[in-house]
């Protein structure tokens, strides 16, 4: 690996010049490197970060058939990653228009890591930094405690999809602190709403009735409400008192739980196991952001290079080769999902609908198509608009937010389906549906997302570590249990038990008639699997 | 053929047949599917007909340093990969001591090519398990939906594409080209794995039929007088025996070796000579049943078992291995690589003996048995016309009285009815199987049996 170019530096500078009078926001110290198909060889096993700590199964062919992605929360071919300051990669005799091509896609990436919300945890320090002296803390481990080293790293990487990304984010993104009392916090946000449980109409004549106090008399307002309310609630006093000495509580996810309650790992010789999981935990809350931002983090990055490689002078000329190149990023694929062109075009359809405000009530309260058709408040908002989506949204909240007919029925979008013809012997595709909703739905099947599995205390018995799977209709991968929950129970030191779903027998599917086809129907059954001693047993528990 | 199959047929009918016996060979009597070699540029279906390749691929499996620079990994050899196989096998072992589950299998086995060509791939791959949602619930007609672009009306069928493997052709491990981290390693490597790793027994008796396989040079023949290289040792041993008896040496207590006397003819040189070595050999006749009703995974199953089973023996007989390779299915013939043997498309119907009575009639034409420690493995998937064995069971008995090891392997159709297969039937009424367990061996698999079930499988057959 080594850096590119003087020449190719400069190219890379005036892009970022261009990018930034552009409006996109990015840290000014980037580095680029050349790689060879070798660097990749040891690179991409380790999710391009060259630092990362080693691990025996990074050099082995990992199978992906089962869940593919759904292992693995990173893609282990980009060409930018997220560090400070970011580090992309390119091939060594790319031309220059090409690399002016990259350069806009990278510098649009490095924008979509630094500003929007859902990489928050990862701005405030360098990843690259970080691993480099992890893994040298590993690989000192290594030399004492040998291949126990790699179990503790297998089988936390068991359940490194259970991480609680979405907690740690919320601790970052605390909404700010009212200057109000504790007092009235608790009344309203716990008292009324968790504790008595009032009707959503009692809640707001309270609300109302705060209101009417604070205008009566600014400074005893407050306490004249609560004088009220003790007579209404004498427990109230109580309560809060006690709600104050207990600790903020915070969620923690399967591996914090490990690491703060097993016993196993409380001993001092297995001590060293916590830093071990604690890197495994970190490295796979990184690379969350990544997966869960895909499709727009490529067609924001599609959107940019395209709209400023055409604006730049300094490569004219090569406007045919650019839109073979961007042809073959950019265009919809006839059947298969493309996430640069569907981001991509989907950011221009916002831009546009925006620009005529038709994110708006007055728009939607229309009716007439016509009128919908005409619909221009000529805003020019467009711009900003796609900022602030760049900003606040992931994946699902972009497709379940945008995604609507007049988007599908300009770009011919449909669900592409397929079925077995058996006199044939092929696969037919055919046009499923041509519905918004359906694509949507499609959209979002697609989509990232791990299993939600929590740790109830109150339900393990003498020393059983206890986990509920809250089911959403999809159940776990049935071969992956049995040794997932064995590194588990070794981690813990004692017994762990799952509770799921699985599949208790479908019905409606054996015989499908050709005029209607029904969906099969599917019945669940909760079940129960305890791991003693590695070895794994099932029973069924109550029926959902 | 046809006529040929039909008279067959009736004579069957005449005899009397079950039927559920009626109904297997019917479907396989009017196969009209021809035994040719897959087509290597099968990839356009028809002219108009669109085609899908990466269809299923979802959104994360798109990358940048693809789509904008078309850069991919090398393919790693022995050399790139930082850990080689034997120590990766070596910390899977280390797993069991352990008491955890072994992790790593070997897979992806073989890639036929023309000519000898046949390239071993060794793939060491694993999986990381973890709690992840199982999307795979759709029934099988079904296969999953994907996004489209462009024109159709909702219903339309706007491409197709082939279902993997239509003609059952057991084109089958060699699936994905240019993967990522692929090891090539030679059969022979891949029977020392095989060995040493997985645990498969060394041969007891390798068999005492030695024979003259090769000359080794070496300079070992001593000649007086002139030659390469001077033996100091035996030339000086007769510099004084000659001087013994001209009486040069009055006390052998006080030696002066300057007043030896010395002789042209006493120098001892050795010279380049010609040494015989004798070493086992062997050779192996692979039977593969081709017939209709082998079509898909029972191939696929005993082909891949067949590739493990002749690198182990490549490995035990140290490279001396020559292997035959016959084909059947209502007639047998031999075929002259492997990868006819390996690509050949099923069809037609099904004699097992066939094919036994032609590799005796091979053994005895070039009067192997003098030779060649003989080994013979057949993999069906146990359907035979010849319901009772009345043919095969005699050519059987006639292989068994020279060859080293018989191993047959039955891929079993999960489909197919619970109850055993013919094969299997008359092996067992013929009690061959445990009169000479030292020289005949069944193993029965299942369809879905997946790779360390074939080793397993295999030990069961040569062990």
């Amino acid at each position: 690996m080594e850096l590119i170019d003087q020449h190719t530096k400069k190219i890379m500078e005036g892009c970022k010049e261009r990018a930034l009078n552009a409006g996109l926001r990015f840290q000014d110290e980037t580095l680029e490197y050349i790689v060879t198909n070798r660097d990749l060889l040891e690179l991409s096993p380790k999710l391009m970060i060259p630092t990362l700590y080693d691990y025996w199964v990074h050099d082995v062919e990992v199978l992906k058939e089962k869940g593919r992605y759904e292992l693995y929360p990173s893609n282990p071919y980009e060409t930018v990653i997220n560090t400070r300051p970011a580090i992309s990669f390119y091939n060594d005799n790319n031309p220059d228009w090409l690399n002016v091509l990259i350069f806009y896609h990278v510098l649009a990436h490095i924008d979509f890591f630094q500003n929007n919300l859902y990489f928050r945890h990862t701005w405030d320090y360098d990843f690259t930094g970080q691993a480099l002296s992890d893994k040298r803390m590993i690989a000192k481990l290594r030399s004492e405690k040998g291949r126990w080293v790699d179990y503790v790293i297998e089988f936390t990487r068991g359940i490194d999809n259970l991480a609680g990304y979405h907690d740690e984010l919320s601790r970052l993104n605390r909404p700010p602190v009212t200057n109000l009392s504790k007092r009235l916090d608790f009344y309203f946000d716990v008292f009324l709403q968790s504790i008595k449980k009032v009707k959503i109409h009692d809640y707001i004549k309270e609300i109302e009735r705060y209101n009417d106090c604070v205008k009566k008399d600014v400074e005893r307002g407050e306490r004249s409400f609560f004088s009220d309310v003790r007579r209404k609630y004498p427990e109230f006093d109580a309560i809060f008192k006690k709600s104050l000495q207990e600790k903020p509580k915070h969620e923690i996810d399967l591996i914090q739980y490990l690491m703060e309650h097993s016993d196993f790992l409380k001993k001092d010789e297995n001590e060293w196991m916590k830093p071990v999981m604690q890197v495994v935990r970190k490295t796979s809350v990184f690379f969350q952001p990544q997966i869960r931002t895909k499709i727009m983090n490529e067609g924001w990055a599609s959107y940019w290079h395209e709209k400023l490689f055409l604006q730049d002078e300094r490569i004219k000329g090569h406007e045919v080769d650019f839109a073979r190149t961007h042809a073959g990023v950019a265009s919809l694929p006839r059947v298969g999902l493309n996430p640069y062109a569907l981001g991509m075009h989907l950011f221009y359809y916002i831009e546009e609908i925006a620009n005529k405000g038709k994110y708006s009530i007055e728009f939607r309260r229309l009716l007439d198509a016509y009128k919908r058709d005409k619909f221009d408040a000529g805003t020019g908002q467009g711009q900003n608009f796609i900022f602030k989506v760049r900003e606040n949204l992931s994946d699902f909240l972009f497709v379940n937010t945008f995604v609507d007919q007049d988007f599908i029925t300009r770009n011919k979008l449909f669900v592409a389906g397929r079925r077995l013809n058996k006199a044939k012997m092929v696969w037919e595709f055919y046009v499923k549906s041509r519905k918004a909703e359906d694509y949507r739905k499609m959209l979002l099947d697609t989509l990232y997302h791990p299993p939600h599995i929590e740790v109830e205390p109150e339900k393990g018995k003498n020393k059983t570590l206890y986990l509920v799977h809250r089911f959403e209709e999809k159940p776990l991968v049935k071969e992956f249990i049995a040794n997932t929950m064995m590194g588990i129970e070794y981690l813990w030191g004692g017994p762990v038990q799952l509770e799921t779903s699985e599949v208790a027998s479908v019905t409606g599917s054996s015989t499908p008639t050709k005029e209607e086809k029904k969906e099969p129907e599917i019945k669940w059954q909760r079940v129960l699997y305890t791991m003693e001693n590695r070895k794994l047993s099932k029973r069924n528990i109550s029926s959902v | 053929m046809d006529h040929k199959r039909l008279r067959l047929y009736n004579k069957l009918k005449e005899r009397g047949l079950t039927p559920e016996q009626d109904q297997r060979i019917l479907s396989e009597l009017y196969d009209e599917r021809l035994h040719d070699l897959p087509d290597a540029s099968q990839n356009s279906v028809g002219p108009g007909i669109e085609t899908f390749p990466h269809a299923s691929d979802s959104i994360y499996s798109y990358n940048d340093l693809f789509t904008l620079q078309h850069i991919t990994a090398l393919q790693s050899t022995y050399s790139l990969t930082l850990h080689s196989i034997d120590e990766l096998l070596e910390r899977d072992k280390k797993r069991k001591e352990d008491g955890f589950p072994r992790k790593i299998n070997v897979g992806r086995l073989i890639k036929p090519g023309r000519g000898g060509k046949d390239k071993v791939v060794v793939i060491p791959s694993t999986v990381e398990e973890k709690f992840i949602h199982d999307s795979s619930l759709m029934p099988p007609e079904e296969g999953g939906q994907s996004g489209g672009t462009g024109e159709g009306e909702e219903g339309e069928v706007i491409g197709e594409q082939p279902v993997r493997d239509p003609e059952g052709s057991g084109e089958g491990p060699g699936g994905g080209e240019g993967a990522p981290h692929e090891m090539e390693s030679s059969a022979y490597d891949l029977g020392k794995i095989l060995t040493e790793k997985f645990e498969l027994p060394n041969i007891k008796d390798k068999g005492k039929k030695r024979s003259l396989t090769r000359y080794t040079y070496d300079l070992t023949d001593k000649h007086r007088g002139f030659g390469q290289f001077l033996d100091k040792k035996a030339t000086l041993r007769k510099i004084v025996e000659t001087n013994i008896t001209l009486g040069n040496l009055p006390d052998i207590n006080d030696i002066d070796p300057t007043r030896f006397l010395i002789s042209p003819h006493d120098r001892i040189f050795r010279v380049l000579s010609r040494e015989m070595d004798y070493e086992s050999q062997a050779m192996v006749f692979f039977l593969r049943d081709y017939s209709g009703s082998m079509a898909g995974k029972p191939t696929e199953l005993v082909v891949a078992q067949h590739v493990l089973i002749y690198s182990w023996l490549l490995y035990q007989y140290a490279m001396q291995v020559e292997t035959r390779f016959v084909l059947h299915d209502t007639e047998a013939k031999e075929v002259p690589d492997f990868y006819t043997y390996y690509n050949s498309k099923v069809a037609g119907g099904t004699k097992v003996f066939t094919s036994y009575r032609l590799v005796n009639e091979i053994v005895n034409k070039e009067n192997l048995v003098r030779d060649y420690n003989i080994y013979v493995f057949h993999g069906t998937d146990g359907d035979d016309w010849d319901t009772d064995g009345k043919e095969a069971i005699p050519e059987l008995k006639k292989m068994l009285t020279y060859a080293n090891r018989m191993g047959i392997t039955v891929a079993q159709r999960s489909s197919g009815s619970s109850t055993k297969t013919e094969v299997e039937k008359y092996l067992e009424a013929s009690k061959l199987l445990t009169e000479k367990p030292d020289l005949l061996r069944l193993d029965v698999v299942q369809e879905d049996a997946d790779e360390p079930r074939l080793i397993e499988g295999i030990k069961k057959l040569i062990s």
